[in-house]
């Protein structure tokens, strides 16, 4: 047993880490968010380059066929730069749920192009309800035509086609469609934009049943929890090089045991997170029986942890840490959005207590 | 990353299993309840047997008695010990602390003189760290011990101390060097428990139990050659101790947080609240939940610590964590069984009235010295504050 990384997983993450740093520094980052979608061509491009947009899709598709720990190792480095542009949208929910419930032919037609870096993409989900929890569904598909409203979507704005989750199936509606209506919400977290989409008699393909998609959505779920990582472990570096260089009654603030201790307890957030998130991914890489249970206590971590941890960090900043000019909000603001996103630190413990407490099944595999 | 077992993992486990099934004692659950001093020698017989085995000590190289067991092997061997439920072993600080120490740090004389005792258990070790005066700032320890010819003669006093009761022998850290810096003026003995001079008192701890002792040294003669390690060279001998203690015990604990949540489960859905069982209410399951949670993610922290030691060696600050991780989570994990049994949790093991036997009171108590023993939670947070994070030393 090995639970650590391999040499081409460190170095995967160590030149996705270089690359988001050199294409997505902090000054690009804030020119994106100000920007109405958050989107660049040319770095959407480069991602293609790097293979990123088609990681752990088939080869057939045109994919790179890594495996879900990759994934996560991936997600991680993005949510340490923060990177906007709709990689979590189009590759990693709608390129899953494509993946996960599409036949061979719509997969050439839809999961081939977002691989090749053709196309931008996102997942319908939620409803007014805001529930995570997929009986909630009210949306159904009438004779292949949507009519009613999606919330919440993210980069809808830019995406070439939408999958809908709907009562009776997964759809596929294009951006041109008749009737298809986006409008912005103004969410908390300036990099990722949120759209209520509303469709009116809007036809709608059908990819396949919603059987499929616990599993596309237990891969997001996981990426989101990795990302959350990601934030929390720059939160932390930037947090312990203030706290060395910060002077104050003529020490260096990180001297002073209350912040010291912040401090350990931020590593110890981060570090558990990522213990976390590296074992879902392989767990969903295993199909291991465990699996859902693995993502839940993932993103249950994932979902507290990258709060408390934004929390420390700004705290530990002082009155720096509360201006716009300092990054720490813009990483607490997506850690607020991610904790939300897929089920918060509540829903997973009720996920997790309907594992463990109802069917008494839990246990991850390792030894 | 490939977290499926290796085939020579699976071949250490199935053939400890073998083992395991024709040795394990099956009346351990009538010894356990007695008091220590009673079922000490069950102990010892218990520890003689692995040794025939050759599984008392599976970590240690294969030249003393070990199997050169990796630490994935090691996890492996505690996990299959507490699934079988068997005894502890009689000489653990021996075996789990002192004994890496001696191999790493002592003379091959030394090794050969008290290393095959302690793996048969005919010598019992018992730590002499901590001082009424010293205990975090453990490197300020006062106990002092002044060279006469080919002696060291020991004064003082130390607190603390497991097994001292039943020790035959005793790591000493004692100050060398009373004008050098504090962390440079200690030496580690190895002293006869026996020697005239050392007086052993028990120490009543808030379990009502004395688990540990106080050991008082007066002109206790201890000779050179049992010297560990170099004069004034001690605090790094001590440290490396230190470090196996913290890397290792969190690997035996999951299996028991393990068990004691699949317990908190059952009886959940017999417990009554609000005119439903405890298992379908909201509050409860959320912190049964979180528990879970948190008792596996002990484990992957564990896991990748392991693979991270095995490839730079030896264990290091990080273990820190999981000294943080696992007694901070067993208070939680004893306040939501407190929570779970309402009034019954606090009924101690003779009431007829208690439940599984009154544990759930004794851990709620015991558990509140988890964040205190072999490290504050305070000191294990300056340590990933300067040692990990390299933020400056507070102290």
């Amino acid at each position: 047993m090995q639970f650590g990384l391999s040499e081409s997983q460190e170095f995967l993450k160590d030149s996705a880490r270089k690359f988001f740093a050199g294409e997505c520094p902090s000054a690009e980052m804030r020119r994106l968010m100000e920007t109405d979608t958050a989107y660049d061509a040319a770095l959407w491009s480069k991602l293609t380059d790097q293979g990123y947009t088609g990681i752990i899709f088939p080869e057939a598709y045109g994919g790179v066929g890594l495996g879900k720990v990759e994934l996560m190792l991936l997600m991680e480095e993005a949510g340490r730069a923060l990177l906007p542009v709709p990689f979590f949208s189009t590759v990693v929910l709608a390129g899953s749920v494509l993946d996960a419930v599409g036949s061979s032919a719509q997969k050439k037609k839809y999961l081939a192009p977002i691989c090749r870096g053709e196309v931008r993409a996102t997942v319908a989900i939620l409803e007014a309800s805001a529930s995570w929890n997929l009986r909630d569904v009210q949306l159904s598909a009438v004779s292949g035509k949507f009519t009613g409203e999606k919330f919440f979507v993210s980069d809808a704005a830019i995406a070439d086609f939408i999958v809908v989750v709907a009562r009776n199936g997964v759809f596929v509606v294009d951006s041109k469609a008749h009737g298809l209506k986006i409008s912005s919400m103004s969410g908390m977290d300036p990099t990722r934009k949120l759209y209520v989409v509303e469709f009116s008699n809007t036809p709608a393909e059908e990819i396949g049943a919603t059987t499929d998609l616990p599993r596309a959505f237990d891969v997001a779920t996981a990426a989101l929890a990795a990302e959350l990582v990601g934030g929390m472990q720059r939160t932390l570096d930037v947090t312990v090089e203030y706290a060395k260089t910060r002077k104050q009654f003529g020490k260096p603030i990180g001297m002073f045991q209350a912040v010291q201790h912040q401090c350990a307890d931020m590593y110890l957030e981060t570090e558990s997170a990522r213990s976390a998130v590296y074992y879902a991914g392989w767990a969903l890489e295993e199909n291991s029986p465990d699996a859902a249970t693995a993502v839940s206590i993932a993103k249950m971590y994932a979902s507290d942890a990258g709060r408390a941890v934004g929390n420390r960090g700004i705290q530990i900043h002082g009155g720096m840490g509360f201006t716009w000019e300092n990054d720490l909000h813009l990483y607490y603001r997506r850690a607020k959005a991610s904790e939300t996103a897929f089920g918060d630190a509540t829903f997973h413990r009720e996920r997790i207590a309907s594992m463990v407490i109802d069917s008494g099944s839990v246990s991850a595999k390792i030894v | 990353m490939d977290l499926n077992l290796t085939g020579e993992e699976l071949t250490f486990r199935g053939e400890l299993r073998t083992w395991l099934a024709s040795n394990v004692p099956n009346d351990w659950n009538e010894w356990r309840e007695k008091p220590i001093e009673e079922s000490f020698p069950y102990l010892r017989a218990w520890q003689q047997k692995l040794h025939e085995g050759r599984w008392a000590a599976v970590s240690w190289p294969k030249e003393y008695g070990g199997r050169s067991a990796t630490l994935m092997q090691q996890a492996l061997f505690w996990e299959e010990m507490a699934r079988v439920e068997a005894p502890p072993m009689a000489n653990s600080l021996g075996l789990g602390l002192i004994g890496p120490t001696i191999i790493a740090c002592g003379t091959e004389a030394q090794k050969k003189r008290y290393i095959p005792k302690i793996l048969s258990a005919e010598e019992i070790w018992c730590q002499g760290f901590s001082e009424p005066n010293a205990g975090s700032d453990l490197a300020g320890l006062q106990m002092e011990a002044r060279l006469d010819g080919d002696h060291y003669v020991v004064n003082g006093q130390k607190v603390w101390t497991s097994y001292g009761w039943v020790g035959d022998w005793c790591e000493l850290v004692v100050r060398t060097d009373a004008s050098a810096a504090k962390h440079k003026g200690l030496t580690v003995l190895l002293v006869d428990m026996k020697s005239p001079g050392v007086e052993v008192r028990p120490l009543r701890q808030m379990t009502g139990e004395s688990e540990f002792n106080e050991l008082l040294f007066r002109d206790v003669r201890v000779p050179l050659e049992n010297i560990l390690g170099k004069v004034n060279d001690g605090w790094n001998v001590a440290m490396s101790t230190l470090m196996y203690e913290r890397g290792s015990y969190g690997a035996r604990l999951h299996l028991t947080f393990k068990r004691y949540i699949t317990r908190l489960i059952e009886l959940s859905r017999t417990i009554q609240r609000n005119g439903r069982s405890a298992a379908e209410d909201p509050v409860i399951r959320q912190k049964l939940a979180q528990c879970s949670a948190e008792i596996e993610i002990m484990r992957f922290n564990q896991m990748r610590a392991f693979s991270r030691i095995t490839a730079t060696g030896v264990p290091g600050p990080e273990g820190s964590i999981q000294k943080i991780f696992w007694s901070e989570l067993n208070q939680r994990l004893q306040q939501i069984a407190q929570e779970l049994l309402g009034s019954y949790g606090q009924l101690l093991g003779g009431d007829p009235h208690a439940i599984d036997k009154g544990i759930w009171s004794y851990a709620y108590l015991r558990a509140r010295g988890n964040t205190i023993e072999a490290g504050t939670s305070e000191v294990q947070r300056n340590i990933i504050g300067h040692f990990v994070l390299g933020l400056p030393r507070s102290y």
